[in-house]
Formats: C-alpha cells, structure tokens, sequence
C-alpha cells in the first residue's frame, strides 16, 4: 500500500488548471479527510465516493483515507473531483493498476454510475493545454469534452466499468449495472426553431437598413422609438443576421455556456451568435457576472461573439450601464470574489432601446407627450456620455404607417440580408486581418486616419462639421467606421462622399432629437 | 451468557492470542471502574497498550473499527489513566490500540489490529 495519484482539473472561470489528486490510507481507525480547500459539495464528496465504490463492489479500505489536492493553496469546488479522488484512493489501496496521468472529471452517484459535470469543456481545454490529453469523463459528457482538439476522451457510465477497464479484479464488480439517465430536454432544436425573421418586420426601410449596417460592421447601436415601433422585434433578429462564428469564436462561446448551463452538456460547438435580453431590473452581478464565492458568467458574457440586447435602456441602474464600459473596450471582464478572480471573455455587439421619454409619446410631433424637458433630460442621462460615445449607430425608429403595415412579408427576409452581410465580413477581414481586426468597429482611429486614410475631397463634410464643433473627433472616426460598413456592403473599395453623408445621418439621427 | 456476550467473550480470547503472538505481555484483562470497563492491558516493550477489541459476525452493519468513534476513544483515554492511577503505573508510555475480530461461526476468524489510534 502506498500513495495513490490521479488527475483533474479546477476551473477559475475559464481557467482550469491541473489538480493532482493524492490518496493515502493511513494505519488507524477508519476516517475520510479531503485536504486543500474543498468547497461544501467537495467535502459531501467522501459520502458518495465511500456508497459509490461499495455499490460498484469495490468497497473503500477500513482505514483512515487522507485525499490531498494539489496545489493546496487553490480553492476548489462543486462535485466534478469525485471520480478523480476515487480513482485515487482505490490505487492507494492496490484495488487498480497504475494512472499514468489521466485526468478524470465526473461526479459519482451513489449506486456508483457517473454524472456529468458542468463546465467540461474548459476543464478538458485547460487539461491539453496543460499536457494531459487523456480525460475520463461521465458518458452524458462525452460529446462535449471530445470537442475539444487533441483531447483523447473516454467516456463511462459507471465506476465499476472504468474500474475494470484500470485492472480491477472482475470477481466482485458490479460490470452489469446500467443506469439510465434521465434526458434534459433538448435546447438544441429549440433555439433553432425560435429564431425571428427579418421579413415579419413591416416597412421600416431606414431601421432594416441600419440592422444590415450593424451587422455587417459590429457596430454597437441605440433605438429609440415609441412603445409598438418594432424596437425589440428588430433588435431580435440582429443574430439572424450575423455569420456563423469561427471555430475560436465557437469554442470560447461553448466554453462559457458550458459554465454557465445548469444541467445539459453539449454535444456540438455553438455555431450561432448568442442572443441575451436581460431584464432591465437585472443587477449588475446578473449582467456583468458574480455571485458568492467564485464568480459566475453574467449576460454580458454569456453574449459573448453574439447580441447583448438591453430593452428600455434607461430603466437599467446607471451602475448596471456603466459597469458595461470596460467589457465595451477590453472585451473582457474580470471579476473578484472572495474565493478568487475570474476573467470571462465578453467582446458583445451591443443594441440598446429607448423609448423617446418616460411617457413613450414625445415621438414625431409628441403633441401627446405629458413629460416635462427636465423629465426627458434625466431619462436619457442614465445612459451616460462615455457609453453613448461607444454607440455608433443612433437610430430613431418611427411607428410602421399603414401602408406599409398592409405589404407585411413582402420584405426581405433574414437570408438574403445575412448573405449580403457575410460578403461584407469577407470584404472586411481581407482588409483589417493584416492589422489584427476583424471588423470595421474595431479599427482604432489611428488606422481610420493613417492606413485606411481617404481622399481629402471625400471627408470635406465631416471636416466642416468638425470645425464647426457639431462632431467631436471621436464621434468623426465612428462615422468613418459606419462609411467603410456602408462601402464594404456595397463591394465598394473605398467610402465615398455618399457613403460619408450616410454614416453621418445614422449617427446624428437621433442626436438631432 | 447472551448470544451477542459470548460472541464478544471469544472476540477477546482470539484477541488476546493475537497480541500475545506479536510479542506482548498480557496483564490485565476486563478491568472495570465506574466509568467504564478496559478489554485488555498489555505491555509492549516500554511502552503500556491499552486494547479494545470489537468483534462482529460480518460486516453487514459495519467494519467493527467503524464503532470506535472519537467519544469511545476519549473514554479509552480516561479508563487509561484511571487504570494507571490504581497501579501506580504513571510513568510508562501509552498508547490505544483496536482489534476488529469478524467471526461468522463457521470458517477461520478475521482479525486486524491497529496501533496507537489516538
């Protein structure tokens, strides 16, 4: 008898790193002792492992059991190290052959049959990038962990089997037990079936306009309009819009709804863009992620390469709204608990709406508004001057009129427009890779004005606008940014003046309010 | 004598042996005060053994070592020091120790012993 060792892997957020797992039974009377920080669910861990294995015919030696896991100093939690500390304890005791590195990431029940775990995905990513492509998983988890490239999964229904798969004598194992999971209903095929189309929108040239210039460029984009305009029904077919994210893009999506879902395990990489709506009495700890101990993902990251969609944006605490500013620059979030700090990736296209005023009348002519000025001006000084500042799309969305309301369908629908707005990507990333960009929201004013520098006759209105202080400088690079979108989804080579007087009214226009 | 007190009877006996076969000097066997009752006291080397044998049929309700928790061993210590204190015996070493004896009746009996436990 001597000490015995395996593998898992702790999860910071989106960090995993690598945890060895000691087990060492001890010459005194019997007793379970999980070192190196355990949360609540890890410590419950010595019940379960002790029902498991003697439900597997395996039973637990009558000694006092010591599990360390290293790096001590680490916190860990949740219930995923089970099989890694089992798998431990029966080398220990000689009951199976020799680990040689195998990372095993599951939970036990405790007629011993393996559960799946949340966030398998980053845990299997963090245990390659460490040099561990062996992984033991739960099979309910299989498909998820063998997304990851280079990772050599096995996945096992219960303890007995991968027991005997590690040299355990046949002779007392319980090889014929085989549970039957219960199945999470499929939220797959759900999703795809939920997803709107551009030709239920009724007229609103101007505004689909604007969506196709929001998705082709990533630009950010703020609607107002009166209740019933349409606002929400435009801002939720925006990810109908977008193209398919890249096999990075993909796996940091999965990676961090993979952390975030409660209960399913994916079976493939996310392809679409994410979509989040939150509540506009959500904390800042719902958007921005949180929670006690180590931090959770919030909606900002969970939209992640996707929509962050905040309806009724002044209603949102200013906090709630500011706290969106470093994600909006750093693409990033990181967050401190108590029990550590977590970075979460959150590179979101953000699309706010707004009604006009508190009232929602003060549209068009607003005759019906019964908001004072004052009440108008605070309600739009929630959305603080450095956020609207990152907004580069400002659109005023009207009620559908008759007319058009009558010709319902005729439009075009999501297809044609994505189709349009994946060339216009195309035309964009074969242009900006070289600078490390892959959208035209992304280029820095530098290069706007450096490498990308247009024709001087082609900026003449933006220069006297400049001049005449009706555009601040910032606000001249993000109508250059909205030029490039409007000339890529053109196949134009280069923004002309037209393009330019474009991009300024999508900006100015609902700053003339 | 009752089933189970007959049971726990022999259990002492083999234990005895047991201990006696690893080299030690049995002294003292059932030693009772008020607080308690001591199953064996034993010598090995220098050093003052104070056993408590469990014994069980089989392990159906449990490892016999798994009825020692820490309340039986703090009272160990207690009837140790008493055992001590009536024969004037205060300078030796001590140490617990627990024997589990599994004897279903029929076949060879189990046992196992552990040293020095707490």
């Amino acid at each position: 008898m001597g000490v015995g060792r395996s593998y898992c892997v702790a999860l910071v957020g989106l960090n995993g790193y690598i945890v060895e797992v000691e087990a060492d039974i001890g010459q005194t009377l019997p007793n379970f002792v999980i070192l190196g920080l355990p949360d609540a669910a890890l410590n419950e861990a010595k019940e379960r492992i002790r029902s498991a294995a003697q439900n597997s015919g395996i039973p637990l030696s009558r000694r006092k059991i010591t599990a360390n896991l290293i790096p001590a100093s680490l916190p860990k939690r949740g219930s995923g190290f089970d099989l890694a500390i089992t798998m431990a304890v029966l080398r220990a005791a000689d009951d199976i052959r020799e680990i040689d590195g195998t990372v095993f990431i599951a939970e036990l029940g405790l007629d011993g049959r393996l559960r799946p775990v949340r966030g398998i995905l980053p845990a299997v990513m963090a245990a390659v990038r460490a040099g561990y492509p062996e992984v033991v998983v739960a099979e309910a988890n299989a498909a998820e962990a063998s997304l990851v490239p280079g990772a050599k999964v096995r996945g096992y229904k219960t303890l007995a089997r991968l027991a005997f798969d590690f040299g355990a004598n046949p002779k007392d194992l319980a090889l014929d037990y085989n549970p039957v999971d219960v199945e999470g209903p499929d939220e797959d095929s759900d999703r795809a079936l939920l997803t709107p189309d551009l030709c239920d929108v009724s007229g609103q040239a101007e505004a689909r306009r604007a969506l196709e210039v929001a998705a082709a460029g990533g630009h950010h984009m703020l609607l107002t309009g009166p209740p019933g305009a349409g606002k929400t029904m435009l801002a939720e077919r925006l990810p109908g819009l977008l193209p398919d994210l890249g096999d990075t893009a993909a796996m940091e999506v999965t990676a961090i709804h993979s952390l975030a879902a409660v209960q399913s395990s994916a079976v493939q990489l996310i392809r679409r863009p994410p979509f989040e709506n939150p509540h506009h009495t959500a904390t800042s700890a719902a958007i921005i992620g949180g929670g006690s101990g180590l931090p959770r993902p919030g909606a900002a990251s969970r939209a992640h390469r996707g929509v962050l969609f905040l309806d009724e944006a002044p209603e949102y605490e200013r906090r709630v709204l500011d706290a969106l500013r470093q994600p909006l620059e750093s693409g990033e979030l990181v967050i401190h608990r108590s029990a550590g700090t977590a970075a979460y990736p959150a590179r979101f296209q953000l699309i706010l709406a707004a009604n006009p005023c508190p009232c929602g009348k003060a549209s068009g002519k607003g005759m019906d508004c019964t908001c004072t000025a004052l009440m108008r001006r605070r309600y739009f000084g929630r959305i603080s001057g450095p956020l609207m500042d990152r907004v580069d799309i400002q659109l005023q969305v009207e009620r559908v009129s008759l007319a058009d309301f009558g010709q319902a369908g005729q439009e075009e629908d999501t297809r044609i427009v994505a189709a349009r707005v994946l060339a216009a990507r195309q035309r964009q990333s074969d242009r900006l890779l070289g600078m490390g960009h892959e959208t035209n929201s992304q280029v820095p004013g530098r290069a706007l004005r450096g490498e990308l520098r247009l024709a001087p006759g082609t900026t003449r209105i933006l220069d006297t606008a400049l001049e005449r202080g009706t555009l601040t400088a910032r606000g001249y690079d993000r109508v250059l940014r909205l030029a490039w979108t409007l000339a890529d989804l053109e196949c134009r080579d280069a923004p002309d003046i037209d393009h330019i007087g474009q991009a300024l009214g999508l900006r100015q226009a609902a700053a003339a309010r | 004598m009752r089933a189970k007190d007959l049971l726990g009877r022999n259990g002492e006996e083999l234990a005895a042996h047991f201990l006696e076969s690893q080299g030690m000097r049995i002294i003292d066997r059932n030693w009772r005060c008020p607080d308690g009752e001591i199953d064996i006291v034993a010598i090995d080397h220098d050093t003052l053994v104070v056993a408590e044998v469990k014994t069980r049929k089989s392990v159906d309700y449990g490892h016999p070592f798994e009825a020692v928790g820490a309340a039986k061993l703090a009272r160990l210590h207690r009837l140790s020091l008493s055992w001590c204190r009536e024969h004037e015996l205060n300078a030796l070493p001590r140490r617990i120790d627990v024997v589990s004896v599994i004897h279903s009746g029929a076949g060879e009996p189990q046992l196992d012993h552990l040293r020095g436990v707490g």
